[in-house]
């Protein structure tokens, strides 16, 4: 059987989840190995969220949020920028490949680009193989 | 993209879009009474790929005082992209003029590309 | 807690039935713990899929539950009210199976997501707490910053519709820049005969209470509740018994610019800026003044038969509570001293686009006479150059909006006053957007004649009696070169530094022009970040009056909403700290963007329910994890991707 990679997204309810919401409305399919959970805002994800997927068995972690200067809540995105280029690091550091973390700026409007974006890190992440820390 | 402007942009590394045509450049210009084309022409004529502006005299006019890209509202160097448009020029490689002919009224600017041509 | 949650599961009638194994996804809830009942059914939205609800949270005795149907964006709020009807609307939940799941994937992946979908719902629902609104008391008084046009209108809406205004203005007299205007456009109506009746308006309104040569000093508190500091500086002379006859001015030997006349006419030391000034009243200029401490002078007491100089007034600090604040503190002209190429504005004869305003007015230092400075004599020849320090990335890089208009009207009205004279103006582009402005415009061009240049003027310099301008007219490809007797800069607006100082006040963010950063630029042009605090007119970007006046009043309906309830609402989903276990090490509060995070005296810190927006950055942030969001706690995400793991 081929390597079904699990996913978790993070989408902030303003840009990301809207432009899921988006992809949705424009019939873009795109692989189902991601499941979405809705947060307030990309800044609202915490580090340790990240490394609590990869430890419960998450082939890689999807960040969705708004595109810089756009953040509904003024600069909760460039936080996130910050802690995801510190987070990739770290998850170097502890065998996970960074490339399993992706933070992608989806807005509203943009349902192509999250579609094609999921499908992109979907066969990222098929490459990669299972995640090292999948019991 | 053209290839005169992305030649021109590659040498002068300006962009030349930057340019709202505002004419500063040509006001300020102390050799603009002596050009064929005006500085700000010269910017559009290159954007819309006119090669005729290789052979203009303006960029050979030009006396590189640096007056237009020091008060351009865009910050647009346009004594970078005249400079542009002669490399464009001399590295045709022609000759139109006997120097021996010359002699005495060799203006400035061809000691200048000569320098640059034969030392490289 | 949620014990016995009933999932529904909508068909979206083949939307989501088509693709999705509905009935499978019902019966795999089933099984799921703490899930009491599931069911589908064909669109739940409708009034019979409503009613079902009803019937199964009745039946089944449910105590929450989540439909699994559209995105949340969609019906949530339809769901939740249903639910009201029983219980708290926050045991009502969606999962999104239709835009993120059966409208993007196929046959059996698309059921399997779903699945996973709903389980995660329910497992973020069970650790769903009950909330309530949260309500804020709300001072129904509002404080105005500023008291041009646009402080002036907000205040007079606000206080119109019934509640109390308290209105600063920093200098003298209320009026702004629309009071030093001689004509606006595009109608030429005079400036001080439209603003004058509405200057008296806010003199006389029971609900104003006018704060003139005033500044604010302190803000502190949230929406519904700011404390403000006001510091009233003296006069020396009570604003009530003056009767304005002047022989105090008279008296006074001190002879100094009036900073109102762009400082181009004299006025004393004891002086009135202008003769419609609201508070109508003189005032002593301290730093002018031959000596107030110790006394040396004293002749405006000896000439003022009022007996309304006062040599001992002191400042007075004067705190208020108020609800709603509007900052509406206006624009400078950027410094025409960075323009090396214009002369650095140095010569008499090179004057700002407010400098002419004032020799246009009839109450002006010429009496409205147009002159050329350095002589005296009527200018003959006049150059105006637009966009002096506007669009410039060596300056400023905006385009200062109204330069355009007010341009054509100088030219005009240069042209009524000297109809031989002739006029030029160099343009790089014209922007008349405005009702009526390019109708203005063309009739400038084609009655008045006036010789548009389209070229930005390079070098202005003296040579004897005239100014040079060298310029361009780059639609012909010609160097123009005109010897002008009079030369008018269009200088570009800045906000004022004051403004500044104020958004530090505010926690409001100011940009390179020291223009006000508003919300959203589309969406909320009036409002700050923070909640209750409204922009009004040039303090936000550059505008003409009756884009500042329709802010103004955009900015008073804002308030008045807020003043129309006794209480605030506010959506519940906030922060929360555990300050039992906060190290006050104060991360959150440098994160927060709404200054919603404070440090209390104890160091820990709180979170004011009424400035928080939920945006759960500060839970992120928190080292010591202390922070929780409410219905978006750490524990309800890591129990989700538990589920999709």
């Amino acid at each position: 059987m081929s390597f079904e990679p699990k996913i978790v997204a993070f989408l902030c309810n303003w840009c990301a989840y809207a432009g899921a919401d988006m992809a949705g409305t424009s019939r873009l399919k795109y692989p189902a190995n991601v499941v979405p959970i809705k947060v307030m805002c990309s800044g609202r994800v915490d580090p340790e969220f990240i490394i609590d997927a990869f430890e419960k068995g998450a082939d890689g972690v999807f960040i969705g949020g708004c595109h810089p200067g756009d953040c509904h809540y003024v600069n909760g995105n460039y936080r996130t920028r910050r802690r995801v280029k510190m987070m990739k690091k770290l998850l170097e550091e502890m065998g996970i490949n960074p490339k399993r973390l992706r933070l992608e700026w989806v807005s509203a409007t943009e349902g192509q680009k999250f579609s094609r974006v999921i499908e992109d890190f979907v066969n990222e992440i098929k490459e990669l193989g299972p995640s090292p820390w999948r019991k | 993209m053209n290839w005169l402007l992305s030649k021109v942009e590659e040498l002068s590394g300006e962009n030349l879009y930057a340019c709202y045509q505002c004419g500063k450049c040509s006001a300020g210009c102390p050799m603009a009474n002596e050009m064929d084309l005006l500085p700000n022409q010269v910017i559009l004529l290159v954007i819309r790929g006119d090669e005729g502006v290789v052979d203009a005299k303006t960029p050979w006019v030009c006396a590189q005082c640096y007056q237009c890209g020091v008060r351009c509202p865009k910050n647009v160097d346009i004594t970078k992209i005249m400079e542009a448009l002669r490399l464009i020029k001399l590295r045709k490689n022609l000759d139109h003029i006997k120097l021996e002919k010359v002699k005495k009224n060799l203006p400035q600017i061809a000691l200048v590309s000569a320098t640059r041509k034969y030392t490289g | 807690m949620a014990r016995r949650i009933g999932v529904f599961v909508c068909h979206c009638g083949v939307n989501i039935a088509g693709v999705v194994d509905v009935e499978r996804v019902a019966e795999e809830l089933r099984k799921y713990p703490g899930v009491a009942f599931a069911t589908t059914y064909q669109y739940m939205c409708s009034d019979p899929g409503q009613n079902l609800i009803r019937q199964k949270i009745e039946e089944e005795n449910l105590d929450a539950v989540i439909i699994a149907a559209c995105s949340p964006t969609m019906h949530e709020e339809t769901f939740r009210n249903v639910c009201k009807e029983f219980f708290n609307p926050y045991r009502c939940e969606m999962a999104n199976i239709r835009e993120q799941c059966s409208w993007v994937h196929d046959g059996e992946e698309a059921t399997e997501k779903a699945i996973k979908l709903v389980k995660a719902t329910v497992e973020k629902l069970r650790g769903n707490e009950d909330l309530m609104p949260i309500f804020v008391p709300v001072e129904k008084k509002c404080l105005v910053i500023g008291g041009g046009i646009a402080g002036i209108q907000a205040a007079l809406d606000i206080a119109d519709a019934g509640y109390k205004v308290i209105l600063v203005e920093k200098e003298a007299s209320i009026g702004g820049r629309m009071a030093q205007l001689s004509e606006t456009f595009p109608t030429l109506d005079c400036s001080q005969c439209i603003l004058t009746p509405k200057m008296v308006a806010v003199a006389r309104h029971p609900n104003i209470k006018l704060m003139a040569y005033s500044e604010v000093i302190d803000i502190s508190g949230y929406v519904g509740n700011f404390d403000v500091k006001i510091l009233k500086k003296p006069r020396y002379v009570d604003e009530d018994a003056c009767t304005v006859c002047g022989d105090c001015e008279k008296a006074c030997p001190v002879i100094i610019p009036n900073e109102f006349d762009m400082e181009k006419k004299p006025r004393k030391a004891i002086y009135i800026p202008f003769p419609q000034a609201v508070p109508s009243t003189y005032t002593i200029d301290r730093e002018a003044c031959l000596g107030l401490a110790p006394l040396t002078c004293a002749q405006c007491k000896d000439a003022c038969e009022a007996n309304a100089i006062n040599y001992d007034m002191q400042p007075k600090i004067v705190e208020e509570k108020v609800g709603a604040i509007i900052v509406a503190t206006g624009y400078d002209l950027y410094d025409k001293n960075k323009l090396v190429e214009y002369g650095y504005g140095e010569d008499d004869d090179i004057i700002t686009s407010l400098e002419f305003e004032r020799m246009l007015s009839a109450s002006g230092p010429t009496g409205g006479i147009i002159i050329k400075p350095s002589t005296g004599k009527v200018p003959k020849k006049v150059v105006f150059i637009q966009c002096a320090g506007s669009r410039d990335k060596q300056h400023m890089p905006y385009c200062s909006s109204i330069c355009c208009m007010y341009t054509a009207k100088h030219a005009l009205l240069y042209k009524h006053h000297v109809p031989d004279g002739e006029a030029y103006i160099f343009y790089i582009d014209i922007r008349a957007t405005g009702k009526n402005y390019e109708e203005f415009i063309a009739r400038v061009m084609e009655e008045e004649r006036i010789n548009y240049v389209r070229g930005k003027v390079a070098k202005i310099y003296r040579e004897g009696d005239k100014i040079v301008v060298w310029g361009v007219d780059t639609l012909t490809g010609k160097k123009v070169e005109i010897k002008a007797d009079l030369v008018v800069l269009a200088m570009a607006i800045v906000g004022r530094k004051e403004t500044k100082e104020i958004a530090k006040l505010l926690k409001v963010a100011v940009d390179d022009g020291n223009f006000l950063k508003e919300s959203h630029p589309k969406l909320k042009p009036v409002e700050a970040l923070s909640r209750g605090i409204y922009f009004a007119g040039c303090a936000q970007s550059p505008k003409d009056i009756p884009a500042a006046v329709a802010q103004a009043s955009a900015a008073a309906s804002k308030v008045l909403a807020i003043f129309s309830k006794d209480k605030l609402e506010k959506d519940p989903l906030i922060a929360v700290v555990d300050e039992d276990r906060c190290s006050g090490c104060g991360v959150c509060v440098s994160v927060c963007p709404y200054g919603a995070m404070q440090r209390q005296p104890n160091g820990k810190a709180k979170c004011i329910e009424a400035l928080c927006e939920g945006c759960g950055t500060c839970a992120a942030a928190c080292p010591s994890n202390n922070i929780e969001m409410r219905n978006y706690k750490d524990e309800q995400i890591e129990k989700m991707i538990e589920v999709i793991v």
